[in-house]
């Protein structure tokens, strides 16, 4: 069995992420860029399959600018067997139907029993591309799965949505996604980390996966930075503080 | 006017899930609305005239045996079909689980664009110009497409319902959803509303609770607060984490991100992935007794102090001002 696991490259959370006002890109400078966390929650979902059955390759593949290289040798690290970066320059800012087709030729040209994603960026939170890609691909999407079962055939888990919980399966080859309620990525350990180095990583251009620039497209109009939140009045609490909120609250028609 | 196509999500027995009525008020805004919905045989008249009081023009019903046991195939091959019998101009789907489900088959089918997580919607001549709150509110960003169809997901709770009550056309149509490239619902918990409180992105008013309430069955306190003040409750992910509370109240970067009009914080630190889920309230009260938690950089009104000493003296003095 062949799984791909998608890896997106995000601005760390923990950092300050600024957007260039002029292009309305990322601002790749401002902070350290890494595999998003979702995505190793991802990967982990594979590499459980491996775990019980050696003969489960796992591909991690990533778009992204020439950086998105340390996500994948994290992804190879933790132990995925091979990687394949999508490298163009023309993908610099690509809307959400580009990049699905994209990242559909590339996993289309690998080959795949099981695509397994993260059910959203952290920086892009649109969280359709589980979905879009499935379409794309013609396979059934299982997305927004805590925890999957997989055995030869399909795959199956339990969704959360805001109206309740639904237990799902789906027919292989199938796309599915991951939520934050699958488990935590694995640390890398030494071996992984030295093994990862010469483990493959291929780059692939859009000529070679043979994808046109076709289809409506999405484009920034304008970006503002909202202006930094500022601290009020901070107090001590002596007794007082509860009746001085409850005041402040009144006197602000909050209650 | 073009045709605007808005998305309303049903429960298997055919009733609706939330309340569509902002979304058809953003559609009406930028166009003439069109409610779609997917529901069994037989169960779509009874939305139809809920639909129209709620503005919508024109309801498509689209009437298929897999609605409830499929996973959003049958919803993308509706919404594909209303398009084309509507000469629609844009979809807006509610950005829930399965709506950008929805929203991302459709965009492929279509070959559309994406307007993903709009929180407002206007028309520029022929373009559809969308606004995104990125990077949890610490930018406004707009976008449009500029040409072809365009799917927008928007943010649940972010559009006010404005729209007059109409008397809709209902087309009902017999939906043919293949199957055969879709993950199949085995069996689906519908979570009642077990409580009065009100829903947590829509709330005026939200009350969460992190780490420093120190334990499950000291959580209590955040809810009396927000039952005091008529607020949500919701948390940190250290407090759901911990399993003191369930995760859909989760705050934050990888929870919902909640714009109400006040913010209480109780025992939250303020990690910028918290930060990331409130920010944009408009007035934000914090309680913590560490001094120099970063939640304390972003609140109007701030509190250095042991929350099982303030809060319950709040709640007596809010009691006493109504």
């Amino acid at each position: 069995m062949k799984i791909v696991v998608l890896v997106k490259q995000v601005p760390d959370t923990f950092g300050e992420r600024k957007l260039d006002t002029t292009t309305g890109l990322l601002d790749r400078d401002a902070s350290e860029p890494i595999i998003d966390e979702i995505n190793e929650r991802a990967l982990e979902a594979a590499l459980q399959q491996k775990d019980a059955d050696k003969s489960v390759e796992v591909v991690a593949l990533s778009m992204g600018p020439s950086s998105a290289t340390d996500a994948l040798r994290k992804a190879l690290a933790m132990g995925a067997d091979r990687a394949i970066h999508v490298l163009d320059d023309s993908l610099a800012g690509a809307d959400v139907a580009r990049t699905t087709a994209v990242i559909g030729a590339a996993v289309a040209s690998e080959g795949f029993d099981l695509v397994v994603a993260g059910n959203e960026s952290t920086d892009g939170r649109g969280g359709v591309l589980a979905s879009s890609l499935a379409e794309t691909l013609g396979v059934a999407a299982l997305t927004s799965i805590g925890e999957l079962t997989v055995d030869g055939t399909s795959v199956s888990g339990v969704r959360a949505t805001e109206y309740g919980t639904v237990t799902a399966r789906a027919d292989l080859p199938a796309v599915v996604s991951a939520t934050e309620r699958a488990p935590e990525g694995r640390f890398p350990n030494f071996k992984g980390i030295m093994t990862a180095k010469k483990k493959p990583l291929a780059t692939v251009t859009l000529a070679e996966l043979g994808v046109g620039d076709s289809g409506a497209r999405s484009t920034v109009v304008s970006v503002a930075e909202r202006p930094a939140r500022t601290a009020g009045v901070k107090i001590v609490d002596d007794g007082t503080a509860a009746t001085q909120l409850a005041e402040f609250l009144a006197s602000n028609r909050l209650i | 006017m073009p045709n605007i196509l808005v998305f309303v999500e049903t429960s298997a027995s055919g009733e609706l899930r939330s309340n569509p009525a902002g979304a058809l008020s953003a559609a009406a805004a930028i166009g003439t609305p069109v409610a779609v919905v997917t529901v069994s045989p037989g169960s779509g008249a009874a939305v139809a005239d809920t639909l129209g009081k709620l503005g919508a023009a024109h309801v498509f019903i689209a009437e298929s045996a897999s609605a409830a046991t499929l996973l959003a195939t049958p919803q993308a091959a509706a919404l594909a079909a209303a398009a084309a019998e509507y000469d629609a101009s844009a979809v807006l789907i509610e950005g829930t689980t399965d709506g950008r489900d929805i929203a991302g088959r459709l965009v492929a089918r279509l070959g559309a664009a994406l307007l993903a997580d709009a929180v407002a919607l206007k028309r520029d001549g022929d373009r559809l110009v969308a606004t995104h709150s990125v990077f949890g509110g610490a930018y406004t960003v707009e976008s449009t497409v500029e040409d072809g169809p365009v799917v927008v997901t928007v943010r649940p709770g972010a559009f006010e319902a404005t729209s007059a009550t109409a008397t809709p056309a209902i087309k009902t149509v017999a939906l043919d959803a293949d199957g055969s490239a879709s993950a199949v619902i085995d069996s689906v918990v519908e979570e009642k509303a077990v409580s009065s409180r009100p829903e947590l992105r829509e709330a005026k008013t939200v009350v969460s609770g992190g780490r420093g309430l120190g334990a499950a069955d000291k959580f209590v306190l955040v809810e009396q607060l927000a039952d005091a003040l008529g607020a949500a409750v919701g948390a940190s992910r250290a407090a759901v984490d911990a399993g003191w509370i369930p995760s859909n109240h989760q705050v934050g970067q990888t929870g919902t991100t909640v714009s109400p009009d006040l913010y209480i914080a109780l025992g939250i630190s303020g990690a910028i992935q918290h930060r990331a889920g409130m920010q944009t309230a408009k007035t934000i009260v914090a309680i913590n007794k560490d001094a120099d938690a970063p939640i304390f950089d972003v609140a109007d009104f701030g509190i250095v102090g042991d929350v099982f000493s303030v809060v319950p003296q709040l709640i007596d003095a809010v009691a006493s001002k109504n």
